[in-house]
């Protein structure tokens, strides 16, 4: 089943990752043979990273790699949709979209021709705890790139036809992905309210259509300067580079954007629930029932070990045909077309701080009910909880993990991403390399541990009714 | 809530407010220049054809220690019938086999830190998957184990086939599903082609025998291509191939029958009362990847609306904010090649979005584009082949869709000499043919009584 993606600022079909170029270029230990089910021989990347930081704040991370020639830069920006304020509901994916207006040297619209025209590709995108914005081109673009970034770090170029303008193409973008499709917005704009009750974590991402008609160049001038200071972002380029050269360009460009307050990071805690909460919602378009189960789980910054566990227990549930709800659900009950478990908003596990959820989302089948589907996962997790792991299961659930990450890392693009992403909620880009050791440090025990606990908390159920049903 | 779709129609930049209270000098101000990038040298491939007619190509690529495993068997479409049994095939071809049960078989493949899954369309199936590099033999041995001997048990037969109904209903209820449906029917007629997803109805009446019998006569390695590129060499993935699939046995299928010649006509709406927005599709005929234009078309289309710096992005969402993501494109088939414009809009400007398109398609139909516009999207195409092919996973399934039109890695240094040599005159030309509003269908989706219209003022609608 296809989870949502981040909001971006266009859509891109087959999506990012089956884009890229980059290769390895230091000597990596070769990968253990026949062992895949051994403990902590993983195999994992080494790629090289270094860090540095300018005086006004920009965090630098640089990754050289020059074993093919194409070069992945973007910009991530300390604030997500869960920071916008109450009223202006959308507003961080809408600033998004103004960030391709046009800056003080680059003109409406032509960041994306600049970028299209040296044979590379870009897009931005909002997530829930930070925004990207990011391009891969051909390594000679490399200099081009950091230019145009740095020109709307210092201050994009913001015109009231180009807000109203872009106003127009967000709600498009609402009425694509929401609004004129079934099951639009489910669960991830439509689950939050139910699991949370506060309005950073409750609210619509997307936004409401009065609230995004209502933003001022105001509201985008406050919104910049509180959130998008140098000091809040992190700079992360990879693939075929000079370091020094590339650092001449960093200060050349970056250095002389002055340094601006950074705003002290918002804590969105909430208490887990204790008793359950349910709602029901009617989507007119749908023709089959569909169900969505948010779980609490532990602070993902705070414990990672026991965090983890949790991303090895999703895969435990729903990663393919020998998964526990794909067995149960899919294959044996018949109650289900797909089932899917999976961390934070978008499906990525390391993206989201605390608080966020573990999310079951599943398409009934014509005759089936959420009560049935509801007890079979209560099932489950509690033999999980109860008799623990398949013997070679966790073994074999860290091998399809390990193998994912390195597939993922092949891109430049993506490792560069993910690298950020440590960066900016860690201090850890290193992670993209660590976290095969790290995952391979996780027991059996612990995902049974983390199943048992889905159980022992009140869950968020949201139930999607089908409108047109046949 | 809706009606404020159209906003700005300039770009002019009257009224600029800084977002930033303090905005020091740009350094310099100058857009610095692009240096040229030297291409990465051509990916060597070995290629060999096994006796029993498979084909495998091998490109051993170190960059993680991974092996991307692709195998495409030519599975042309023959009407809906076949159409329904090839869906169920592919879904279930990995439910059981002499060896091992469902469960048994992805159980093994995750051992390997692996994935395997199987697609179909009207033109081939295709075995997609990966996993750590030390473990291609005992994959190919899994692959082995369904493509010689998948045993489609009856449970797990009825269970697919209704699963896929149920999908299929929900498939059919997405907007960008029913206008492609409707789009191919348009373009494609009788022909096989013309149907995206099954009829559930034709589903429904499969039954275990009818799979197996296809399987028995069209999964062979007669005419069918596995390409494998990883951290493998090809001494040793030829040699695992040789034994896990050299017994591997079957026919040539026969070839999807040529398309039908493409009539134009009145544009098709299909009704959706209440839809907020309009779902606009164009197609028409389209150049193969062998024709002597193929580059000429491919840059015209990118142009048009195959990039984010094309005209009709510019035109209806840059400054008109009617939509999200127009977009062109070319779709290759085993026999022919199609091409396509979408672009999802508000219902209340359906009228001024087709308008703005059939002008953009004419504008290019009759006149050359820029030099400016031509280097770019010249540039943009040959930066994206590279970046495209460049992993192993993107140069993997790059090397077995172009194997599977005939052509060879030579594509990948031969197609940017031909991008080079294109001229605007050569666009102008392709897009006279291709893009020509007269020799394009359309098809909407939509709200009827509020589009008819102001679509009819722009052309005749089918009644």
């Amino acid at each position: 089943m296809a989870q949502s993606r981040p909001v971006a600022f266009f859509a891109t079909g087959a999506g990012r990752r089956a884009v890229a170029w980059v290769t390895v270029s230091s000597p990596r230990e070769p990968g253990p043979v026949g062992s895949a089910a051994v403990r902590s021989a993983l195999p994992a990347s080494s790629y090289p990273i270094e860090r540095t930081r300018l005086d006004n704040g920009l965090r630098v991370l640089l990754a050289p790699d020059r074993t093919a020639p194409v070069v992945a830069v973007s910009v991530h920006y300390d604030v997500g949709f869960r920071s916008e304020p109450e009223g202006r509901t959308g507003f961080a994916h809408l600033f998004e979209h103004l960030m391709f207006q046009g800056s003080a040297n680059v003109g409406k619209a032509e960041h994306p021709k600049h970028v299209q025209a040296a044979g590379g590709i870009f897009n931005g995108s909002t997530h829930p705890d930070y925004t990207d914005y990011f391009e891969l081109l051909p390594a000679g673009a490399l200099e081009l790139a950091l230019f145009l970034e740095a020109d709307r770090m210092r201050a994009p170029k913001i015109t009231r036809q180009n807000l109203d303008n872009q106003i127009a193409v967000v709600q498009e973008e609402i009425r694509v992905n929401v609004l004129n499709r079934p099951y639009g917005g489910f669960p991830w704009i439509k689950l939050p309210p139910v699991a949370f009750d506060t309005f950073p974590n409750a609210h619509n991402g997307y936004g409401d259509f009065s609230e995004l008609e209502a933003a001022s160049l105001d509201d985008a001038e406050d919104f910049f300067d509180k959130y998008y200071a140098p000091g809040n972002a992190v700079l992360t380029i990879v693939g075929d580079f000079d370091p020094g050269e590339t650092l001449t360009f960093v200060n050349r460009y970056f250095g002389d954007i002055p340094a601006r307050a950074v705003p002290p990071r918002a804590s969105f805690t909430e208490p887990v629930p204790t008793a359950e909460r349910r709602a029901v919602i009617v989507d007119p378009l749908a023709p089959r029932a569909a169900l969505a189960v948010g779980y609490r789980v532990p602070d993902p910054i705070a414990d990672l070990p026991t965090y983890l566990a949790y991303y090895l227990l999703t895969e435990v549930l729903s990663d393919g045909d020998a998964s526990r709800l794909e067995r149960r659900l899919v294959q044996k009950d018949r109650s289900v077309i797909g089932v899917s478990t999976y961390l934070g908003t978008f499906g990525d596990p390391f993206e989201q701080r605390d608080p966020l959820l573990l999310t079951l989302e599943a398409r009934q089948s014509e005759e089936s009910s959420a009560d049935v589907v509801l007890a079979a996962v209560d099932e489950e997790l509690g033999r999980l909880a109860g008799d623990g792991l398949e013997e070679g299961e966790l073994e074999r659930v860290q091998a399809r993990v390990a193998s994912s990450l390195l597939r993922a890392a092949d891109d430049a693009l993506g490792r560069g991403l993910a690298m950020a992403v440590h960066e900016l909620h860690r201090g850890r880009p290193e992670l993209v390399n660590e976290l095969p050791a790290e995952l391979s440090a996780v027991t059996a025990e612990a995902v049974a541990a983390a199943a048992g606990s889905l159980l022992d908390q009140g869950r968020s159920v949201l139930e999607l009714h089908a409108g047109a049903a046949s | 809530m809706i009606g404020s779709a159209v906003t700005s129609t300039s770009t002019n930049s009257a009224g600029v407010a800084p977002a930033a209270t303090a905005t020091p000098a740009a350094p310099a101000g100058v857009i610095p220049a692009v240096r040229p990038t030297e291409p990465a040298a051509l990916p060597a491939v070995t290629d060999r054809t096994l006796g029993n007619g498979l084909r495998v190509l091998v490109v051993e690529r170190g960059s993680v220690p991974i092996v991307e495993v692709r195998l495409r068997i030519p599975f042309a479409g023959l009407g809906p019938v076949h159409q329904a049994r090839a869906e169920v095939l592919a879904e279930t071809l990995f439910t059981g086999s002499r060896r091992l049960d469902r469960v048994g078989l992805a159980t093994e493949v995750q051992r390997l830190g692996g994935s395997l899954s199987t697609g179909v369309d009207s033109d081939r199936l295709a075995v997609v998957g990966s996993a750590l590099a030390v473990n291609l033999e005992p994959l190919l041995e899994i692959m082995a184990d369904v493509l010689l001997g998948a045993t489609y048990p009856d449970d797990e037969v009825a269970g697919e086939r209704e699963r896929i109904v149920e999908d299929t209903a929900v498939a059919r209820s997405q907007p960008a599903v029913i206008a492609r449906e409707a789009l191919l029917e348009r373009l494609f007629g009788d022909h096989p082609y013309a149907i995206g997803i099954p009829d559930p109805s034709v589903v429904g009446q499969v039954g275990p025998a009818d799979v197996r019998a296809l399987h028995a006569e069209r999964v062979s390695p007669a005419g069918a291509i596995l390409t494998l590129v990883g951290d493998v060499s090809p001494e040793r993935a030829l040699s695992a191939v040789s034994a896990a699939l050299g017994d591997w046995s079957g026919r040539p299928a026969a070839g999807a029958p040529p398309l039908p010649e493409l009539r134009t006509g009145p544009i098709v709406i299909v009704d959706r009362p209440g839809a907020v927005q309009t779902n606009i599709r164009l197609g028409g005929a389209a150049l193969d990847r062998s024709a002597p234009g193929y580059a000429a078309q491919r840059l015209a289309s990118t142009i048009f609306g195959g990039y984010f710096s094309s005209r009709l992005v510019n035109n209806i969402r840059e400054d008109k904010g009617y939509t999200y993501s127009p977009r062109s494109s070319i779709d290759h088939y085993q026999v022919g090649s199609r091409f396509t414009v979408a672009a999802d809009v508000a219902t209340e400007v359906t009228g001024p979005a087709l308008l703005e398109i059939l002008y953009e398609l004419g504008r290019l139909a009759v006149l050359p584009p820029t030099q400016d516009e031509l280097d770019a999207a010249r540039q943009y195409a040959v930066g994206t082949l590279a970046i495209g092919s460049a992993t192993a996973a993107g140069l993997a399934s790059t090397l077995s869709a172009l194997a599977g039109v005939g052509m060879g890695v030579e594509y990948l240094r031969d197609h940017p000499r031909a991008l080079a040599e294109v001229t605007a005159a050569d666009v102008q030309a392709v897009a006279a043919d291709l893009l020509a509003p007269t020799g394009l269908v359309t098809v909407l989706v939509g709200d009827k009584s509020k589009i008819a219209k102001a679509v009819g003022a722009l052309g005749l609608i089918d009644s």
